[in-house]
Order: structure tokens, then sequence, then C-alpha cells
């Protein structure tokens, strides 16, 4: 990791009380999720990190607190570095702090992490599906959400289970 | 205009402006069924008269929940899914998967499957850009094109299969290195291909580079500014057209490509032009390395020797015990990955295809996440048509080159 690299990481650190973690080789920064705006502000002005490469996010279900992390990935292409950094969200009311006015392009990929994960993104101009129909129910990538298999409805447990298959009933799947 | 009312098609109901309410300008339905989308996009079209006001892309079409799905398969198995993400660009796509797995688990790679996946991965963008070419000419009414680059791009598809038994999907780059080493005639057919690809270059763009038509129809549209460009996350040869030069095989070499000798085309324009020249010479510089890796290409074995996470070979499992063990072991279970998250990235022929992986120490991915260039490319539509006429917006899908399959996952 080069002299900049930790420079920076120091410096976030120090500014936005966070921490970091090692792995094969690379430090990632955990911040706090409130912090994540101005954050982003400071990577983008400050550090001169102009692209943001990826964003995503992880569901560690059945933990609670955090249940979710954000995984923001920056680059500097005039630098030359690369800066992950990480966000733990809560299972209970699950929202972040938008970073589309720093980076455009958060745009879509927080709708997607909002689609799939339905972390809800505070301040984002347009949150909508994108990936799944917009009536759709439930967040597939979470860890909670089956693969898909259908459940066998017995004669003893019919009932219980026809209330919550998803199948167009009343014409709404209600 | 009750009727525009009436249709409030649910969420949608926002993305009618007041001004379309009032009849001031028109919604036109574009897709998901047009040739011209390349895919399976929809385009929810503000226009006035023939000028594009606003245009919303509406995906989704193609998601096959492919991220989800990888989270159930051990991570040999998951790798087959990765080729359909971008089916233009299946090589790409495997090299990505691999490196992030050997990232997470710390393999290495024998030097002459680097160096075979470097030629292999080049073609494939070779064969990328010949339907770029040949489908954003079409686009733009220039027929016989298409015809052109399809012809060579079969070349490159009959080298594919000559090593891997498969055109498209080949699934031929493995954690470790590659499935096979390659036949005797591999050599042959790969230096027939760069010898007579350039002319064939060359050729194409007698067709287009000074057709005035097709200077008209490029020159000028669909303009984006270098620090527009980085900060929509645009990559590839749709970012080098506005002159930001942002190649991952330079940026951070993988797979030994800071051994060739090659250039990061760029234009400074930003206009469809641009992308149109980048990307050409994208295509000459692609024939360079493969050029140097063949005249280099050194022998030895073509996949890892640690057999932990790695299948032995057949001939092995006949005589060895323990090779026996680990191909069953392999099979059954997988290997374990030690807990961590890593992000690694190539460069495919659209741009920066990134993965983030992420292991909970298990034998398969806790989380697959696929940073893919044609996403991130598409969103900065709505900005590049915003005033241009609905011809143009045609022209502008074909040069910033998305996939769907890419887009969507």
């Amino acid at each position: 990791m080069s002299e900049n690299l930790t420079e920076i990481i120091e410096n976030l650190v120090g500014k936005f009380g966070g921490q970091t973690i090692e792995f094969a080789g690379e430090t990632s920064v955990i911040l706090p999720a409130e912090k994540i705006t101005v954050a982003a502000r400071v990577i983008h002005d400050e550090f001169g990190f102009d692209l943001l490469s990826a964003l995503t996010a992880v569901d560690y279900w059945p933990q609670e607190d955090p249940r979710f992390h954000m995984v923001y990935r920056f680059t500097s292409i005039p630098r030359h570095l690369m800066l992950t950094v990480r966000v733990p969200v809560p299972a209970v009311e699950a929202s972040v702090p938008t970073i589309e006015t720093v980076y455009h392009n958060a745009n879509w990929k927080e709708r997607e992490v909002f689609d799939l994960f339905g972390i809800k993104f505070e301040g984002h101009s347009d949150l909508r599906r994108i990936l799944m129909p917009h009536d759709w129910e439930g967040h597939p990538l979470r860890k909670d959400y089956p693969l898909g298999y259908e459940e066998p409805q017995f004669s003893f447990n019919f009932d219980e289970i026809d209330v919550r298959k998803p199948y167009a009933k009343n014409g709404r799947g209600e | 205009m009750a009727q525009i009312e009436e249709v409030t098609l649910d969420g949608m109901t926002h993305l009618v402006s007041d001004r379309a309410l009032q009849g001031e300008t028109m919604l036109l339905n574009m897709g998901p069924q047009h040739p011209s989308t390349h895919g399976v996009l929809r385009l929810l079209l503000e226009l006035d008269g023939e000028t594009v006001l606003n245009a919303i892309p509406d995906i989704g079409f193609l998601h096959t929940g492919v991220e989800k799905n990888m989270e159930a398969k051990t991570y040999q198995k998951a790798e087959v899914m990765s080729d359909r993400l971008d089916y233009m660009n299946p090589v790409g796509n495997n090299l990505a998967y691999c490196l992030a797995v050997e990232k997470l688990v710390g393999l290495d790679v024998p030097v002459r499957a680097q160096a075979l996946r470097v030629i292999l991965a080049e073609l494939q963008r070779i064969a990328s850009h010949l339907v770029w070419l040949g489908t954003s000419a079409l686009d733009l009414a220039a027929m016989s094109n298409f015809m052109y680059c399809f012809r060579e791009r079969e070349m490159i598809l009959d080298i594919l299969e000559l090593v891997s038994g498969q055109r498209m999907m080949t699934t031929y780059i493995r954690p470790g290195g590659i499935w096979r080493d390659v036949p005797v005639e591999f050599e042959a057919a790969v230096r027939d291909f760069i010898k007579i690809i350039p002319g064939r270059i060359d050729e194409y763009e007698s067709l287009l580079s000074k057709n005035p038509l097709f200077i008209d129809r490029t020159a000028g549209i669909g303009k984006i500014s270098a620090e527009d460009a980085v900060n929509w996350g645009l990559t590839g040869g749709t970012l080098r057209g506005s002159g930001v030069n942002y190649d991952v095989r330079k940026f951070a070499p993988y797979s030994g490509y800071e051994q060739y000798d090659f250039e990061v085309p760029l234009r400074t324009e930003g206009d469809v032009r641009a992308r149109y020249f980048v990307r050409i010479e994208e295509m000459r510089q692609s024939i360079r390395i493969i050029q140097q890796a063949m005249d280099k290409l050194p022998m030895g074995p073509v996949r890892s020797n640690n057999y932990k996470f790695v299948p032995p070979p057949r001939s092995e499992i006949g005589t060895s015990m323990e090779a026996l063990i680990h191909h069953f072991k392999l099979w059954t279970e997988g290997f374990d990955a030690p807990k961590g998250a890593i992000y690694s990235a190539v460069e495919s022929p659209r741009g920066e295809l990134g993965v983030y992986l992420e292991s909970d120490g298990g034998p398969k991915p806790f989380r697959v996440h696929f940073r893919t260039p044609s996403f991130d490319n598409l969103q900065v539509l709505p900005v590049l048509t915003k005033g241009f006429l609905v011809a143009d917006l045609v022209a502008i899908i074909g040069s910033i080159d998305i996939v769907l399959g890419d887009i969507d996952r």
C-alpha cells in the first residue's frame, strides 16, 4: 500500500471516527453511516477520488446490528489510488444518506441496492426499483429471501402456506 | 390527454411530466423490442417534435439473479454463470471472476496460463468490438459493414471453439489457470487471424471514417466533457473518447499486461465519432498485444499444482491416492476460502468490469457483486441525448456500446 493511501486512511479515520480492516494486502475503512455524504465529499474534493467504481451492499442476516454493510469503492485516476469504504447499517429502518450529490452514478447504484436489499437512501432524488418489477414484494438479495423454490402444500398446512404464497389470487397476489 | 392520465402504470406515474399531460410534448415508448436498443432496453422518450427532451431508461427485463444464484453454488460451479452476464465478452467475465477468486484464496497462476488468458481476452475484445462496429454502423444504415464484421468475428469464435469446444460460453479460464492446454492448431489459427485482420480493419475504416454521411451522423453528437464523464462513472472506450486516460490494463495491470507494449488510444472530442475512433484503434492495439504474447508464449504447465484449489489432472487420479481424494473433495464440497472481502477489476471491451467477492470462510461465495461497465455507461444516456434528434439517439446508444445482459445481471 502506498504512503499516500495510508495518509488518506489515517485522515479519514481521524476526521470521521472509523476503524480499519486489513485483508489480502488491502485496507478498508469503516465509517459511520450518518457521515457518509460528508465523507464522500471529502474523498472526492480533497483526496481527488474522481471515480466511484462500485457501490454495493452485503447482508449479514441473522445478525441484527449491523445487519448490512454498504461497500463503496473509489478510484482516483490522477493519483493512481483505490480506496474501499464500508458502512455498517442496522436492520431496523435500514437507511443511509445518499452520495448521489457527489458522484452522479451513485443514483442507479443506490437504486439497485434499494431494490435488492431494501436499504433506503435519504435524500435520493429518484428512489424506485430498478431491476425488479415495480410491484415486486421483498428484496431478493437479502439472506432471508429464498432462492425461489416453491413451498410444497400438504393437507395439514395448506391454508397456512396459501396465505403467504405469492401467486395471483385476487389479481394482485394479496 | 385523458387517456395518458388513465394509463398511469402504477409506480410509473411520476415519469409522466406535466408538459406531456398538457399536450406540449409527446411521450413515446421505445423498446424493449426494438432493433436499435441493442437488447431488451426500454426507453421512455419525451419528445418535442423530433427533439428528445427526456429519455428515461427502464431496465431489468433480462434480470436473472446471477448474484443471488452464485451464493448457492461453490466457487467453481458459480463461474459458469459469469459467462452469461456480458454475452459479448464471456472470456473477459471468466477472467474477472477467476482473478477475484485467486486474489481471495491467494492462488498463483503459471506464466503460460497468464499469457494464454491475455491472448484469448484480447481476441474476445476484438470480437466484441466487431459486433459493436457492425451493429452501431447498421443503426446508421451502413449495411455492408455489418456483414464484414461478422465474417471476421466468426474466425475468433472458431478459435474459441478450437480451444474450449464452445463458441461463446467457453468457461475456459478457471481459478488457478485454464481448463487445459491449447491444441497444436491454435498457434496457426491465431497467427492466421492476426495476419488478416489489420487489413480488414483498414477496410472498415475506408467505408466509414471519411464517409460524409457517417460524419454528419456522428460528429458533435452525444457530447460529454471529461469531468462529467468521470463523475458519471463512465469507463472504457466511452470514457477515453472524452480524453480521460483510464484503462485498467495500464492502471492496475493483471495477468501480466505490464510486460506488453501497447498504447491506450485517446480522443478529446467526447462525441460519437471520437468513441468510434477510440474503439477502432483499440482493435489495432489488441492485435499488437496478441502478436507479442504469441511471440514469447512460454512453455510449461497451464494450471496451478495447488490441489487444494485446482483439480489434479486426470492422469494422476488413477495412480495417486492424494489426487483422487483432492478430486473427490473439490467436486463434492469445493474449497474453503478465507473469511474476507476483495474487489478486483479487469478491462472488459466496455470498461471496468469489477468483481466484489466476499467469503464467510465456507466453500460458497457469501456475496458476489459484478460492477458492470454497461450499467454505468447506460445511466448517462439521458444526459447525452438531451436536445438531440431521435435518429441521433440511435447513434448514441450504439456509441456507448451497451450489452443488456451486462446491465441486468
